[in-house]
């Protein structure tokens, strides 16, 4: 059954759906509807819910829940995620799942509560301390954002990894039908590891202390060996074809704003192809990489001032020309906009 | 009573403690680790431990222990009894860890009145990190970074905790104590006891702040310490129940 939803409250029901049986959150927009929607239906499907003092505790929450060996999940906007760096590296060095959303909004600072894209950097090449990077989808719909976060749950637990939902405020506030995956398909998977007290079992511990670096690189190095089966993950859309006159690379909803610029283009009988990373750690390098092949140039817009496009240009070979449109500050491009300037570079290119 | 204090308690390891000469973490973990054993609680009881020189409670003690970021542990803990049938949660924390950084944390499960048991190591300094300032350092005490001494007017005054958390609603039970001599160890031992039962009989928030010497930091020898404990914390952190919302029998 479809039901008219917004991206927040629709990620909220479908973690809910996923099994998800703890919820920690601080408010912040543009995200409160999740935190609201948690605080009726946590309690109603027998979960855990509360409201913390900060994000700072809301993380550390979080982890304590994940190692107690249920499913739990938060959200914020880019200030709260900023302050649960420390927490998530943690999450990463002790090996527990979570699930996390970030609704991104303007920055630097307190920045704005407009949609912005400018959190790629933070959440794909590291953002807290240490060796990691954090498994991260980016979805451009509504029915797409509740299906990720009901697949997060799985992928979280297979990999004892946090993954993060990487949104933005336009998607968070939408409104479009979804159909809901049904409860009880996902189950939490069994965790012989976690914190349920010592009975008829050694002790379990939940640790990310190393003192001796031996210990330490030992442990580093069976995360790394982790994080290559990660690539099984890997995710995208995409709609080209042999003789490209530009691919168009985007994610959430700027990918969703080029879609319109694409077809009126390919109305006026130009061969215009667009790429959609949907996970963006790891990144669907090869498959970027064959796409570009076949296009005499790309180009990358976002929400931001050009963090996707530093990992689009380290994969598209050289000698094609990588093209950069990006709007920062809570703008949201609008489709005649891009439009434009697409049409500028084909007559360029021309 | 001594033989019984001799015999390792089932729910601590074989590993010997790391602790210095004269430093009361050890003793406090025998009380608590003797106490989870009174009580039955080994197989329900999860430890969440600081960053602090306490970092090594997952080695020492037979029970299931998370690591906590330095200062989280009551965030940490509030989540693992809330999504826990009745298990045992208690969080084991320095006074760095509990009251400079992690100062919102302690103060906010106080309020929530999480059902948990707090056991607070105030040892007036920052220990692991050799040495440094830490909230309770006494006025006039010299440290690694107050080298004159704690000049009041610069650097402020120590923070009472157990006075400070005692008036939340949500705190049943808190008193000071303080382990320099087998008298005090047996009242300590009373204060374990009684803070187990506010969080078996579900009575919220309880804390026993332990007044800890730490030789190593102070630079003093260990009968120093246990001394200046006795004559110098105390004025400061005078010992004695704060909180006490009574047990059901
Ligand atoms: C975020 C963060 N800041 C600083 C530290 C360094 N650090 C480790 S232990 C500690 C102080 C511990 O002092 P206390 O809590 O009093 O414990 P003690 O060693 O005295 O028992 C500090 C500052 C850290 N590990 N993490
Ligand atoms: S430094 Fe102080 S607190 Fe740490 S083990 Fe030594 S005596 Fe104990
Ligand atoms: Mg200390």
């Amino acid at each position: 059954m479809r039901v008219l939803m917004k991206g927040t409250e629709a990620m909220a029901e479908a973690a809910i759906r996923a099994g998800c049986s703890a919820y920690f959150g601080y408010p912040i927009t543009p995200q409160t509807e999740l935190i609201h929607y948690m605080s009726r239906r946590m309690p109603e499907a027998g979960g855990v819910f509360l409201q913390a003092e900060s994000e700072v505790s809301v993380i550390n929450m979080v982890y304590g829940a994940a190692a107690a060996g249920v499913r739990v999940m938060t959200s914020s906007s880019s200030p709260g995620v900023s302050l649960m760096q420390e927490g998530i590296s943690y999450l990463v060095g002790a090996e527990l799942p979570a699930v996390l959303i970030n609704v991104m909004r303007g920055g630097p600072g307190l920045g704005n509560i407009q949609p912005s894209q400018s959190d790629y950097f933070q959440s794909t090449k590291g953002g807290g301390h240490g060796d990691y990077k954090l498994i991260t989808f980016a979805p451009s719909s509504v029915s797409e954002a509740a299906s990720m976060v009901y697949d997060a749950f799985d992928i979280t637990e297979k990999y004892r990894h946090p993954v993060m939902i990487l949104a933005d405020g336009a998607l968070g506030q939408i409104m479009e039908p979804v159909s809901l995956p049904e409860q009880g398909a996902s189950k939490p998977s069994v965790k012989n590891w976690a914190l349920t007290g010592a009975k008829g079992r050694p002790a379990n511990k939940i640790f990310s202390f190393y003192l001796d670096p031996k210990g330490l690189e030992e442990h580093n190095l069976h995360l790394q060996e982790k994080f290559k089966n990660i690539d099984d993950e890997i995710k995208y859309e995409e709609d080209i074809s042999d003789d490209m006159e530009i691919l168009v690379v985007a994610y959430g909803t700027v990918a969703r704003i080029l879609k319109n610029a694409v077809q009126k283009l390919r109305g006026e009988g130009r061969k215009v192809g667009i790429f959609r990373p949907i996970s963006l750690w790891p990144f669907p390098e090869s498959a970027l990489k064959s796409a570009s092949m076949k296009a005499k140039q790309v180009f990358v817009s976002e929400m931001s001032y050009g963090q996707m496009l530093e990992d689009v240009r380290r994969i598209v070979p050289d000698e094609i020309e990588v093209k950069f449109y990006g709007r920062a500050g809570g703008v949201v491009p609008s489709p005649n906009e891009l439009y434009i300037k697409l049409k500028s570079l084909l007559e360029r290119g021309v | 009573m001594s033989n019984q204090i001799l015999e390792r308690p089932k729910s601590l390891t074989q590993k010997q403690f790391h602790y210095c000469p004269g430093c009361h973490h050890g003793i406090i973990h025998r009380l608590i680790a003797e106490t989870i054993d009174e009580f039955d609680l080994r197989e329900k009881t999860i430890i969440v431990q600081p960053v602090g020189c306490a970092v090594y409670i997952y080695e020492y003690f037979d029970t299931d222990v998370s690591e906590a970021a330095h200062g989280r542990a009551p965030a940490v803990a509030t989540a693992i009894k809330r999504v826990s049938k009745g298990k045992f949660v208690l969080t084991y924390q320095g006074d760095g860890d509990l009251a400079a950084i992690g100062t919102a944390e302690i103060v906010h499960a106080a309020a929530r009145g999480e059902n948990i048991c707090v056991f607070f190591v105030n040892n007036a300094i920052y220990g692991m990190t050799g040495g440094q300032m830490a909230p309770t350092t006494l006025p006039g005490m010299k440290t690694a970074t107050t080298p004159l001494g704690r000049d009041v007017k610069k650097q402020g005054y120590p923070i009472k905790v157990s006075e400070m958390l005692a008036p939340f609603e949500g705190v049943s039970y808190i008193e000071r104590v303080m382990v320099s001599s087998p008298k005090h160890i047996i009242k300590a031992k009373n204060a374990v006891r009684k803070a187990f039962k506010y969080q078996l009989q579900e009575k919220g928030f309880s804390l026993v702040e332990f007044l800890s010497a730490c030789p190593t930091g102070w630079g003093m020898p260990p009968v120093d310490a246990a001394k200046w404990v006795e004559e110098n914390m105390t004025k400061q952190f005078p010992l004695g129940v704060y909180k006490e919302v009574g047990l059901d029998d």
